[in-house]
């Protein structure tokens, strides 16, 4: 698969001084969903603004489609379907209108058929001459999607989509997305939510600090980190880690009263045999036992706290 | 060039017009009516006459270039203000249109709904005033350039203001004065020799003096001079935008 969008040491600072994107170069690669997760200020949003000529780089280049987003814009955004994270839409004027004036925007000759199945698979054919002003919050997300989809792109950014929705748009949501890919959009969307991710993405990219800490397929990625930890509940406590344990990956729990081994689960042994035989040897009495699977929440939770200061 | 972007910013913008269409009509024609009572009325009845015109025509072109400079700003500025205030701005910065085309769209737009009122505001004068217009084809002319040059400068203005004040700010700190100090209400001759060259630094003077020849015939400077303003205002405000979308200026983060 070829790379639809390629981002190379893309530097950003704002006015203000701020750097909200350090030398971020990213492939996304034809067709795929990736998924960028990443905590509050990590510069999810600035990422997208670039790509899509909202925000000016400070320096790097970028390329959509092959096309460089600055010298050759027109034919670059043409690819482009953005639904920002916040709401912003016209009040005013109707669900149709609003739509149509998008496609149109982007250099489309209006295409009203489009425009309603659009419409309809967003659940939004009822409202179309509903004013956006008197919409819920889920049907104006919904509309946001709708002005994206209008014209057609083969490039969608989604930011946020799901933040602050309810149950059944999210939903929707997912369905929407799944439906895209098999026509072979590719589909970026950030997130908080690790379950999104976790669903939805072929890859998964974690950012944080302006940094791109890693980009993954979700099932290496899972499998990279995806440790299991074992804990073992003692009859006695203990003071220390006994020395004849030190060659495995052992923890003294709380108090001394458990010991807490991790241990790969896609290795080829994962020790566990060996070691319960060991303590054993080594006289130590077990009232329990329990293993915990380290969800991509841990992992992306432990990315994120290793970066830290 | 993606006239597609054109024509869907124009629309959506008249739409807006069309939504608000009572006040974009009613409040211009009663104050062109309120103008022509007071300066007309109270005031003709003093001035009869201005070289050979009768007062109430006389102020007829510079009531007309009055309503359509601020609704030209006025429009133009919250067209493109409105958006960066709601944030739908995010749209036009990340389509495929360049700035001569996201511009065309707001300013058409913009300049339309002026030039429908300055056009009404002149059926209403016939109303109150006996009135020939001796160059039609020039007038609508002058009229078209007016209408289109300060929509350009209101785009800037909506561009360069960062809040409901400062958008409200030029048209009416500098751009009622311009017109009332331009001319609009009494001929240039009329002023003592001093403010007479001083007068001739305001760009309205040029605007009056030529559309209110395409009227009677009389100006206040030579045509040529008209149209030079109203042309070298025009470029100077599209090379202004030109550089306002290169560099990002106000409206790229
Ligand atoms: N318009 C702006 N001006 C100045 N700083 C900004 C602007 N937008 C975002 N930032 C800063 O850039 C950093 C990254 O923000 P953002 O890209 O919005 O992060 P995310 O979308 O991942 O939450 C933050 O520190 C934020 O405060
Ligand atoms: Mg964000």
């Amino acid at each position: 698969m070829s790379d639809i969008v390629v981002v190379r040491d893309l530097e950003k600072t704002y006015e203000g001084g701020v750097t909200a994107l350090r030398r971020v170069s990213l492939d996304i690669r034809q067709g795929e969903i990736l998924a960028l997760l990443g905590p509050n200020g990590a510069g999810k949003t600035t990422l997208i603004s670039c790509i899509c000529g909202i925000s000016q780089p400070t320096s790097g280049t970028i390329t959509v489609g092959g096309h460089d987003t600055i010298a050759d814009y027109r034919a670059a955004r043409a690819l482009i379907g953005l639904v920002p994270q916040e709401i912003n839409l016209e009040p005013f004027e109707t669900v149709m209108n609003t739509v149509r004036f998008s496609r149109g925007l982007f250099g489309k000759g209006s295409d009203d058929g489009l425009i309603e199945r659009v419409l309809r698979q967003l659940s939004l054919w009822d409202k179309r001459d509903a004013k956006v002003m008197a919409l819920s919050g889920g049907m104006k997300r919904r509309v946001l999607i709708a002005k994206a989809l209008s014209h057609e792109p083969r490039v969608l950014f989604l930011d946020e989509p799901t933040a602050g929705v309810d149950v059944e748009l999210r939903r929707d949501m997912w369905d929407t997305v799944a439906r895209l890919k098999g026509e072979g959009v590719t589909i970026i969307l950030t997130t908080h939510y690790i379950e999104e991710a976790e669903a939805m993405a072929d890859r998964i990219g974690v950012i944080a600090k302006g940094d791109i800490q890693l980009v993954e397929d979700k099932e290496t990625l899972m499998r990279r980190l995806g440790q299991k930890q074992m804990t073992i509940e003692l009859h006695d406590t203990l003071s220390e880690v006994p020395a004849g344990l030190e060659r495995y990956d052992l923890a003294l729990g709380e108090d001394g009263h458990s010991l807490i081994y991790s241990y790969d689960t896609q290795g080829a042994r994962t020790g566990i045999t060996k070691l319960l035989s060991d303590l054993a040897a080594e006289g130590i009495v077990l009232r329990d036992i329990q293993t915990r699977q380290s969800s991509l929440e841990d992992i992306f939770v432990g990315l994120v706290r290793e970066d830290a200061p | 060039m993606n006239l597609h972007a054109v024509a869907a910013i124009y629309r959506f913008e008249m739409a807006r017009t069309f939504r608000t269409i009572w006040q974009s009509i009613v409040s211009p024609v009663i104050s062109t009516a309120l103008y022509f009572v007071v300066f007309g009325a109270a005031i003709g009845s003093r001035i009869d006459q201005v070289e050979g015109v009768s007062y109430g025509a006389f102020i007829v072109p510079g009531l007309i270039m009055l309503s359509v400079l601020v609704q030209s700003v006025n429009n133009a500025a919250f067209g493109i203000y409105f958006p960066k205030f709601i944030g739908t701005i995010y749209e036009l910065l990340s389509a495929p249109a360049s700035f001569l085309e996201i511009t065309a769209g707001y300013v058409l737009a913009a300049a339309t709904k002026s030039l429908a009122i300055g056009l009404i505001i002149l059926a209403t004068a016939f109303l109150f005033v006996d009135l020939t217009i001796l160059h039609p084809v020039w007038m609508l002319g002058f009229l078209v350039l007016t209408c289109l040059s300060f929509s350009l400068f209101g785009f800037i203005i909506g561009i360069w203001a960062q809040n409901f004040e400062q958008l409200q700010l030029v048209p009416l700190l500098v751009v009622t004065p311009l017109v009332f100090l331009g001319g609009a209400f009494y001929s240039i001759s009329m002023l003592p020799p001093v403010w007479q060259t001083i007068t001739l630094f305001n760009p309205v003077v040029y605007l009056v003096s030529g559309f209110r020849w395409s009227f009677f015939g009389m100006a206040d400077v030579a045509l040529g001079w008209s149209l030079a303003a109203i042309l070298g205002f025009t470029l100077a405000c599209v090379a202004l935008i030109g550089w306002i979308f290169r560099s990002g200026w106000r409206i790229r983060t």
